[in-house]
């Protein structure tokens, strides 16, 4: 009776099982490195893909920081575990591309939704960045921010400085840090989120200067900086004789600096676009500006190149899965969805159309200085020096420029030395990286 | 020579000790292997091309400055928290053996930071000292004091060893009470009828009666100090400013999995494990045979 009874439920079990497998939505599996506001963001987003139709479930994991999520899809990717989709952000783009048969192309992925994929609907800068030499695109980019400058308008004021105005080129920007400092509207003039990321990727895109040999590794893998000359130099002599009287402090290398911002001890940032939710949030009486840039440098200025992150597809998986992948990036690429993430979040809106609907909408006239991470990517057509830097080991290369701006600002070497060093160490690091 | 035991069950004894075996095996002997062979090769971090490399990466790792400068960084890291966590915690255990009301409280509150995780050990520190929104930073610089462990590498090192230091002695502190406790009262009272003060009681009968718990303490210390810092040193400095808090586990950790460089990681894991196998060796060898067990 016993056994019976036993076996029936096993039966029973058993059929239950594989008809929820014959009708069960493929799951998606979406790792990504979001937090806060940006990660309610990413919840809303899945729960409203799940419940517009009923073939696919994506299924967002948090893995952690951006560097920590990169990690662990490495090495579930290793241990064939990978999930369908993972968020990387822009110094890892090398990293992901150096890795062919890792990864799928969105733009091959993308017809398997019924939809042809069609560059032109999105931003081209940001496009640009995100293929390969040859045009296709590989992986979708979900945030792109690019860096701008914040101000604090209340000690504009209290130092006499135009607070409607902010200060365009690097010389202003430094005489106002020194007018600040000097009349005590704050403790600290000028500081600055990733200073390698703007202070020398960007500024290279920015004043149409060579970063790298290759076109900065787009055009290929081998690459040695040129970051050591001119006005690489001088900017950053600027600052580190700046940071002797605290005019200019340094908040960390990432984006610690943001804090120094907003608790008042600084007057001038300059941060990504991405960071405004915090600004916002904050209640600081703020105002943005573009990004300052030098007048002698010839063509400046050009234009910014896309931080931020993307989305990648691992190999491995079947075609079923593969097109719930690419329903889901469809989804994503619709202009209601990217407007209304471009407008909650500061980061840029992926498609023409969804930046068309939000101009339209007069959302930049009622937010003055929204718009300028944009036109700072899309004013001028990109040059051999301002389309992004690819490097296969460019978060090893960060560091090394980090480790020597670091003793730079604390007065142990002058910034051509730092520089020099930083040259010498990063191409020995990348001759290193690409004898793989 | 004590008897010999002996076990009338040939299997008994190894199904005993199996589990053990089975957990040394999965948590030590397999990761260790693996590092083995990984430091042999050269790969990508995705592992789609692999070449045998034999010792081309311990060549690399050794040549480069910035793995001389590691092992600066951690010999003078290791031996100023060692020193420093063990006589702090000989110092409070002397003044706690003194007490007389209330000695369990005090014990408890002095034993309770052991409790912390490395991690939370140094966000405290570094909320108490961040120049940005620190306290104490706050404090320093109205003192006119230029404290920036951001930017200068000394500092970042003094934190560092603070906070690690701290963590540790709460442990110490506890086998040194232990250790007091077990040393004959008489032998100390008939010493102050001798007429040798305070100072001279402590080094010429406690301290040298204390020494089983100091050498063990040494061993445990430096292994703490070398490996179990990681999360402090992540938390605090994350191996900055330079690289003036890049210990060798640190090391590991960045080149592996910042700058994906397998093969140069494995390397040092090995060269580590040599180190740490050596350097107890050592201790056993020679410091034990200096230490008076009674």
């Amino acid at each position: 009776m016993k056994t019976k009874t036993f076996a029936a439920g096993l039966a029973a079990t058993i059929t239950m099982l594989s008809s929820s497998a014959a009708f069960a939505v493929t799951e998606i599996q979406w790792w990504h490195a979001m937090t806060g506001a940006n990660n309610e963001v990413v919840e809303t987003l899945s729960k409203e893909f799940n419940e517009s139709q009923g073939d696919y479930k994506v299924v967002p994991v948090f893995k952690g920081t951006y560097p920590e999520t990169l990690n662990a899809g490495i090495a579930a990717f290793r241990a064939r575990q990978a999930p369908h989709i993972i968020q990387v952000f822009d110094v890892g783009t090398g990293v992901m591309m150096a890795a062919e048969g890792a990864t799928r192309a969105v733009a091959d992925v993308l017809p398997l939704a019924g939809k042809e994929f069609n560059k032109d609907e999105y931003l081209p800068g940001i496009v640009a960045y995100y293929s390969k030499p040859d045009g296709t695109m590989l992986s979708f980019p979900y945030n792109s921010s690019s860096p701008i400058l914040y101000y604090n308008k209340d000690h504009f004021e209290k130092a006499g400085l135009d607070a409607s105005n902010p200060p365009k080129t690097w010389p202003e920007v430094f005489e106002a840090a020194k007018k600040i400092k000097a009349s005590g509207a704050a403790a600290c003039g000028l500081t600055s989120t990733w200073l390698t990321w703007i202070g020398l990727e960007n500024f290279a895109a920015w004043n149409n200067l060579q970063y790298g040999t290759n076109e900065n590794g787009l055009a290929g893998v081998d690459v040695e900086l040129k970051v050591n000359e001119g006005l690489f130099v001088k900017h950053f002599q600027n600052l580190a004789d700046l940071a002797k009287d605290d005019t200019f402090r340094y908040g960390g290398r990432t984006s610690e600096a943001k804090q120094l911002f907003l608790s008042g001890e600084c007057s001038i940032l300059t941060e990504s676009s991405g960071g405004l939710g915090d600004v916002l949030k904050s209640g600081l009486n703020y105002g943005l500006g573009q990004l300052p840039y030098y007048t002698e440098a010839e063509g400046a200025p050009q234009n910014t190149i896309p931080g931020g992150a993307s989305l990648w597809i691992f190999d491995g998986h079947t075609d079923e899965e593969y097109k719930g992948v690419a329903a889901f990036f469809s989804f994503l690429s619709q202009t209601e969805i990217q407007e209304r993430l471009h407008q909650v979040s500061g980061y840029l809106p992926v498609t023409m159309a969804a930046y068309e609907a939000t101009k339209s909408s007069g959302f930049y006239d009622k937010n003055p200085g929204r718009e300028i991470p944009i036109q700072q990517m899309m004013g001028k057509a990109p040059t051999a020096n301002s389309k992004g830097v690819r490097l296969v080991n460019l978060p090893q290369v960060r560091d090394i420029q980090n480790e020597e701006f670091e003793k730079m600002l604390a007065g142990e070497q002058t910034a051509q030395e730092a520089l020099d060093k930083a040259v010498e160490r990063s191409n020995a690091a990348i001759k290193q990286a690409i004898g793989n | 020579m004590s008897a010999r035991v002996t076990f009338p069950n040939k299997i008994l004894p190894y199904a005993l000790i199996l589990p053990q075996l089975v957990i040394v095996g999965i948590f030590f002997y397999w990761p260790a292997s693996q590092a083995l062979y990984q430091s042999v090769l050269r790969e990508d971090p995705f592992g789609l091309r692999t070449t045998f490399v034999g010792l081309a990466n311990f060549r690399h790792v050794l040549t480069q400055p910035s793995y001389i400068n590691s092992l600066q960084t951690t010999a003078v890291f290791s031996i100023a928290v060692a020193f420093i966590a063990m006589s702090v915690a000989l110092l409070l255990a002397v003044m706690a053996d003194k007490v007389i009301k209330g000695k369990g409280f005090y014990r408890t509150m002095m034993i309770w930071p052991y409790a912390v995780a490395p991690a939370i050990a140094g966000m405290v520190w570094l909320f108490m000292f961040n120049p940005t929104m620190g306290t104490f930073a706050y404090m320093l610089r109205s003192a006119g004091y230029a404290w920036d462990p951001l930017l200068k590498g000394d500092q970042a090192m003094i934190l560092i060893i603070a906070a690690a230091a701290w963590k540790q002695i709460s442990y110490n502190f506890l086998f040194f009470v232990a250790g007091l406790q077990a040393i004959p009262k008489t032998l100390i009272e008939a010493a102050a009828i001798d007429g040798a003060g305070e100072t001279k009681r402590f080094w010429t009968i406690v301290f040298p009666l204390l020494a089983p718990t100091t050498f063990f303490l040494l061993v445990i210390n430096t292994t703490y100090a070398f490996f179990d810092t990681f999360g402090i040193i992540h938390a605090v400095t994350g191996g900055g400013p330079g690289k003036a808090t890049e210990t060798l586990v640190y090391k590991v950790y960045h080149d592996g999995f910042v700058n994906l460089i397998l093969g140069d990681s494995a390397a040092q894991s090995v060269i580590l494990m040599v180190m740490v196998i050596a350097l107890t060796a050592i201790q056993f060898r020679y410091v034990e045979k200096k230490v008076h067990y009674g």
